[in-house]
């Protein structure tokens, strides 16, 4: 029962995990909070759902969906947060955010209706016994399929000239202008990616939840958690704090009779909570160095 | 002909001007420094020239104009500029600094003058695969500098490169400079605050003062300029 609880956790914390990357992504890139992180996500499960519906392949689906999404965010990017980043307009920035958050989930409502969907499961039905507990095909794969995402990335950073490019612009902005990085494509990029992570984890969630417009609201609140545990700057911090968070959620909701599943999002702004007063640079991120 | 001209009618940061008409010529290879008093408008100048003010004027590198360019652009036509406070990406390794440094120019290329240039600094060889953060300020101010010269640009523009360093250090420092802009016949703008040791190495040096040039002329006519003297060499 406990090994159950603690692999369910794991699964659904490796999907928070994945969208946590995506905040902590866009984060790096332009210091400002994503709060329609989620429902770009949740944009990435309909057009997998769409896709799925006219006739495609799951898997395919979510590649499209994966790359639509990218594009998008990059294009969000350009065109709405950029010019607000050039002017350090940190307030407008976040608020331009939280617009698109409300303006995303009206849209989808309205292009899909607020019916609930079923998306097919990526990775099938069934079980597979391992040490006296049933797991899912289904946990089993999204674990490996965020593992990968994340060896993929970790070797895009560390390998790959973009990469040092893309954290040569968040170590130290005006220098890597200076050597003639163009942090605006670098941003771009970083929601590039963040766009299409997000999708993934949408797609990968909604078989769980079902699909709804709703449906990313309470994911969110988990991925901030996460990245606020994690740190919001460190995308390993994003991953560790979402399996964390995945699996503090389930223990709570089954071991702590007052939280049950009703309450069980107040795990969350708890975690948040405690983050922010005990250790604010999360886990794994760098502190803030003020100067007075 | 000169490779970098600036003919400059005002700039500076928003509303505020700080340069008013200031023109330089530095031919290739050349060596200029820029001397002057804290607030004058020396980091300002190399700043404009980096595309990172606002400005009215024409800057030319080899005839082609270099305002209303992105900064990283106009870094990727041939200016280098380490700027005050060293400004090395100190998350990054020593290595990945210098290989960001040279993210302009092949991949091969970049990946051998990296080599080179930790062959020719065993101190930064040696923590090589440490973030650069590590570095005391000596060393990143080699880091910075060697960063600058992998793009293998024309002109280096350098911001007090001697600040909050120990005399002995400075010394190196301007040495290697010396050195490897005579290797490479990489003409150089030097904004200094030590002016004894800038002019040792530069051939033509200007005073800015309040954002404008007062004095001009050859590294030697500044250093017997009595003003000069009792302004910027302290005797």
């Amino acid at each position: 029962m406990l090994l159950q609880q603690l692999v369910d956790g794991v699964a659904t914390g490796a999907i928070y995990g994945a969208l946590a990357l995506a905040i902590v992504l866009v984060y790096r890139a332009s210091r400002t909070l994503n709060f329609a992180q989620g429902e770009l996500a949740l944009l990435g499960a309909y057009v997998s759902w769409q896709l799925t519906a006219w006739g495609l392949p799951i898997w395919i689906a979510l590649v499209i969906s994966m790359l639509a999404l990218g594009l998008l965010s990059a294009g969000i990017e350009r065109v709405l947060i950029r010019p607000l980043v050039r002017r350090h307009q940190h307030l407008p920035l976040i608020i331009v955010t939280l617009g698109m958050m409300i303006a995303l989930n009206a849209l989808i409502g309205w292009i899909w209706t607020y019916q609930t969907k079923e998306v097919p499961a990526l990775f099938g039905s069934g079980a597979v016994a391992v040490a006296g507990a049933a797991v899912s095909r289904q946990d089993i794969g999204i674990v490996l399929t965020v593992l990968a995402v994340a060896i993929v990335l970790a070797a895009l950073f560390g390998f790959t000239r973009v990469g040092l490019r893309m954290r040569a612009a968040v170590a130290a902005p005006e220098s890597a202008e200076l050597s003639g990085i163009s942090t605006g494509r670098t941003m771009a990029i970083g929601w590039g990616i963040a766009g299409a992570v997000g999708a993934l984890a949408g797609t990968l969630i909604a078989p769980e939840l079902f699909l709804h417009p709703g449906m990313m609201g309470p994911v969110l609140i988990y991925a901030f958690a996460a990245a606020t545990l994690g740190g919001l700057d460190s995308p390993v911090g994003a991953l560790v704090g979402g399996i964390a968070v995945g699996v503090i959620e389930n223990l709570a909701g089954s071991y702590i009779p007052v939280v049950g599943s009703e309450v069980k999002q107040v795990v969350a702004l708890v975690i948040i909570v405690a983050v922010l007063l005990l250790r604010p640079q999360g886990l794994f991120g760098r502190k803030e160095l003020v100067r007075a | 002909m000169s490779l970098l001209s600036i003919d400059v009618a005002s700039a500076g940061y928003g509303p505020v001007t700080v340069l008013r008409d200031v023109a330089l010529e530095i031919a290739a290879g050349g060596r200029l420094v820029v001397l002057g008093a804290n607030g004058a408008g020396k980091t300002t100048l190399l700043r404009t020239i980096s595309g990172l003010c606002r400005v009215e004027g024409s800057i030319r590198l080899d005839g082609r104009e270099l305002t209303g360019m992105p900064t990283h652009r106009v870094a990727a036509s041939g200016i280098a500029h380490v700027p005050q406070g060293r400004g090395t990406f100190g998350d990054l390794t020593v290595r990945e600094n210098l290989l960001a440094g040279g993210s302009t120019r092949p991949r091969r290329e970049a990946a051998a003058d990296a080599a080179q240039w930790l062959e020719r600094f065993p101190r930064l060889a040696e923590r090589a695969s440490r973030p650069a953060s590590g570095l005391s300020g000596g060393e990143q101010q080699l880091l910075a500098i060697a960063r600058a010269f992998m793009a293998r640009p024309r002109v280096v523009l350098l911001d007090e490169p001697s600040l909050g360093l120990a005399p002995k250090i400075t010394d190196e420092v301007f040495a290697t400079l010396d050195e490897i802009g005579r290797e490479t016949g990489t003409a150089m703008l030097v904004v200094e605050q030590n002016a004894e040791l800038a002019l040792g190495i530069a051939e033509e040096a200007v005073v800015i003062e309040s954002g404008t040039i007062t004095v001009r002329g050859s590294a030697t006519e500044l250093r017997d300029n009595d003003d000069v003297r009792r302004a910027y060499l302290g005797v």
